[in-house]
């Protein structure tokens, strides 16, 4: 079949392609697609629901890690932060008494103190950002250990719930929290002077220093936004789970630097986007739910989902420069 | 004689480019052949071509009378070729031997690097270019004079037949350029042919047997070195006769002080103390290592100083740091584009706005689009700067025209006092003689400014007045009137004594 669209739609259509976003965004349908063939459950109104809930926590918490990587460092606490933060809040509920918006609030200020800690000992200490969250990851999640004794916190009001059980327009809570937070990430990434500095800084530091920006207040910033957002993630997966418990967010660094990874975003920093980042996290969703609907065992899903991620980064290298 | 190297009607295109084409070039044995061009007139490309980094879509290559084609530095390499480029290929964080045996280390007989055969080896390198190298120090606390020897060593190691220099001598002071060419003699006497690429003609007149000047990516032409003159080699190289080399005329006299600078001092800067005033450029002169550069950073607050005040108008302020700076009137050039200045993989307009987010901000926080590509295009004009369009990366720019992309992001900023580190290094005639203008026009429009320079004839065209440092001291500041090569050498030279 000859398709004729007018030159300025083919213009737009080929300017669509010619994104980075193209190939991996080509790639999720696809898997969509063959997912949905085999296993027409996966396409059914509840389990898209589910998927896109769960798909939601993972993309706040690689926003954060975008923002961060995108300077060339990288936050590996954001896992134990987002415990951390979910404890706070849910303490303030449960222990103090505390109303919702209260408790949330406080839970969000909790996290964004472990990410001025990160983002001091990075921007004015010089600690390599990786060795300084490392030292967060266990920080946050010893804390919450020592506070808690292990045990979680339970008997979280009805109205905490709602953040992750209440629906809007059919469509759950945390997915509009998330593509809220992904449009603002967007916009100050994109058309703010502090976006342009972060790509800047990524590209070229020294550079950025020299033409009198405040690289360490920016980078300082950055690592609390990072903060901020696993936050906001570990406080509405503990409404999700009904539950603070201390293990929460274990692990979810890698999920979210893996999202960030398969989106194109560079470790090296200067280059990735939020639209990247926000496909990225669908592809591990997709396919954490797809494996499951497919009825391969739980067993086998880690080391596929290790082999997408390097084919993710194979593919990111391989076009490179084409 | 049959030639060493003959290569003929090479051709390499690029998407949008042809940069070479039908190229001729050949090399005998023995022979030092300079290779002239302005930037983008293919001399790089016909050197990765030859050396096998990139494939040519036509043409031929004969080696040693035999047909070739190298598919790898390496094996080019084997074959008796070495490039040395203008950025140095070393491994800073290793030590000279390591360097000089990476890829052919020398193994005992436990199948263990064998290092006192190693170091032997290596000290006859250096006896052999005459310079003195501590063993044991990393390479990256050697001058660039000194690494760059270490680099024409590994070449020597590997039985070198033909030596290809890109720009050797651009951060080399006169001596350091006198021992190298002493070096070029030797191999050449032994029979190693070299091809020697650079901006600095009166060295290629002086080291070479023959220029083949390339412009376009073709043949514009060759000369004797012993028979031609600097302004026919000009006019090979821009394809027309430039009136003379002469330098720009100044319109305005200097005006009130704008700053002064008291015993600053930090790293190996000592008690440095000058003043600048409005409309005046003051050059910078000194050996490489003379902290010219350095000083310039404690100026702008890049690095922390350790005394020293700074008076502004008669105003004593405090640079922390270059934000402060920037926010007191400074602009700062620094030596390197590519490493400090230029934030490669983005846009035109995004390295040239880098510097002035609050000119092209509304409502506070947002970047108008609008007002950066007016600004954009406001500087590209006024500059002259050649590209396809102002979202094209910096990246893709030749030299001279990203080096415009630097200064006109700080004419950008309407500074007060700019600070000029090597403002025309490794960028081409004619590129050079526009940033000479620039400058020059900027004095006249009230700038003050700090030329460092390694240059001398660059210094003492430009300058009102020169400051000649030495060892991280200010040895001396001589009136235009009293300023030559000689007297700035002697300066500078004397304060060794």
């Amino acid at each position: 079949m000859e398709l004729s669209l007018p030159a300025r739609e083919r213009r737009f259509v080929a300017s669509l392609f010619r994104r980075k976003e193209a190939a991996i965004l080509l790639a999720l349908l696809i898997m969509v697609i063959v997912i949905g063939t085999i296993a027409p459950r996966f396409l059914s109104g509840t389990n898209l629901a589910q998927v896109s809930r769960q798909i939601s926590f993972v993309t706040i918490v690689a926003l954060g890690e975008l923002f961060v990587i995108l300077t060339g460092g990288i936050d590996l606490s954001v896992g134990s932060v987002m415990g951390w933060a979910g404890m706070a809040a849910a303490w303030a509920m449960v222990g103090l008494g505390w109303p919702v918006g209260a408790a949330v609030a406080f839970g969000i200020v909790a996290g964004l103190a472990m990410g001025a800690i990160n983002g001091s000992l990075i921007a004015w200490v010089k600690i390599p950002p990786f060795i300084a969250t490392l030292g967060m990851l266990w920080f946050a999640y010893g804390n919450v250990l020592g506070l808690t004794k292990g045990v979680p916190i339970t008997g979280l009001p009805a109205g905490f719930l709602t953040l992750s059980r209440g629906t809007l327009l059919g469509i759950y809570v945390p997915v509009w929290i998330a593509l809220a937070l992904a449009i603002v990430a967007h916009v100050v990434l994109t058309y703010t002077a502090f976006g342009r500095r972060t790509y800047a800084i990524g590209g070229n530091e020294q550079a950025t220093f020299l033409s009198g920006i405040d690289v360490d207040r920016i980078k300082f910033v950055l690592y609390a936004i990072s903060a901020g957002l696993a936050s906001i993630s570990g406080i509405v997966l503990s409404a999700r789970l009904n539950s603070a418990q201390p293990d929460t967010g274990k692990g979810w660094e890698l999920d979210a630097i893996a999202a960030a990874v398969i989106g194109g975003t560079s470790l090296a920093g200067g280059s990735g986007s939020v639209l990247g980042v926000v496909i990225g996290a669908c592809i591990m969703g997709v396919l954490r739910s797809g494996l499951l609907m497919l009825g391969v065992s739980t067993y086998w899903h880690i080391s596929i989902i290790a082999v997408v991620i390097v084919l993710a980064a194979t593919l990111d290298v391989k076009t490179k420069g084409k | 004689m049959p030639a060493l190297l003959r290569m003929t009607g090479v051709v390499k295109s690029f998407p949008g480019v042809r940069a070479l084409d039908r190229v001729d070039f050949s090399v005998a044995p023995g022979e030092v052949v300079g290779l002239l061009g302005e930037n983008g007139a293919g001399k790089s490309t016909l050197m990765k071509v030859l050396a096998g980094v990139y494939r040519a879509d036509a043409g031929e290559l004969v080696w040693e009378g035999r047909p070739a084609a190298f598919r790898s530095i390496q094996e080019a390499q084997r074959a008796g070729v070495s490039l040395i480029f203008q950025e140095l290929n070393n491994c800073p964080n290793l030590k000279p031997v390591d360097n000089l045996f990476l890829g052919r280390e020398v193994h005992g007989r436990s199948g263990l690097l064998d290092y006192p055969a190693m170091r032997r080896r290596a000290r006859e390198v250096f006896e052999r270019l005459d310079i003195e190298v501590d063993l044991d120090v990393e390479v990256r606390r050697f001058s660039t004079a000194v690494q760059q020897m270490i680099e024409i060593g590994k070449a020597l190691l590997s039985n070198v037949k033909l030596l290809v220099m890109d720009e050797p001598t651009s951060s080399l002071t006169d001596k350091e350029t006198d021992r190298l060419f002493r070096v070029i003699r030797e191999l050449k006497a032994n029979g190693t042919s070299v091809v020697f690429i650079s901006h600095k003609l009166a060295e290629v007149f002086q080291i070479t047997d023959r220029i083949v000047v390339l412009r376009d990516g073709r043949n514009a032409g060759e000369l004797e070195s012993a028979r031609g003159t600097v302004d026919q080699l000009i006019s090979l190289m821009v394809g027309r006769e430039l009136g003379s080399f002469a330098m720009e005329r100044r319109a305005v006299a200097p005006g009130a002080e704008v700053l002064r600078v008291e015993g600053l001092s930090g790293g190996a800067v000592q008690d440095v103390s000058f003043t600048l005033r409005r409309s005046e450029i003051l050059g910078v002169a000194g050996l490489i290592g003379s902290g010219r550069t350095e000083m310039a950073r404690l100026l702008v607050g890049a690095d922390r100083k350790a005394r020293g005040r700074v008076f502004l108008e008669g105003r004593e302020v405090r640079l922390r740091s270059p934000r402060d700076a920037v926010a007191a009137g400074f602009g700062f050039v620094p030596e390197d584009r590519k490493v400090q200045a230029l934030v490669l993989r983005m846009t035109v307009r995004e390295n040239l706005t880098l510097a002035v987010h609050g000119a092209v901000k509304r409502l506070r926080a947002f970047l108008s689009r609008r007002k950066e590509n007016a600004l954009t295009d406001e500087f590209v004009r006024a500059l002259r700067i050649k590209l396809a369009s102002r979202e094209q990366a910096v990246n893709d720019l030749s030299g001279g025209n990203q080096q415009k992309v630097v200064i006109a992001r700080w004419l950008a900023a309407r500074p007060r006092i700019l600070v000029l580190d090597e403002p025309t290094r490794g960028i081409d005639v004619a590129a050079k003689a526009e940033v000479h203008r620039i400058v020059a026009e900027l004095a006249d429009r009230g700038v003050a400014i700090l030329l460092i320079s390694s240059e001398l004839p660059e210094i003492l065209a430009l300058s009102d007045r020169v400051l000649v440092m030495h060892e991280g001291r200010a040895k001396a500041v001589l009136e235009k009137a009293e300023a030559s090569q000689e007297t700035i050498m002697s300066a500078a030279l004397k304060a060794s004594a």
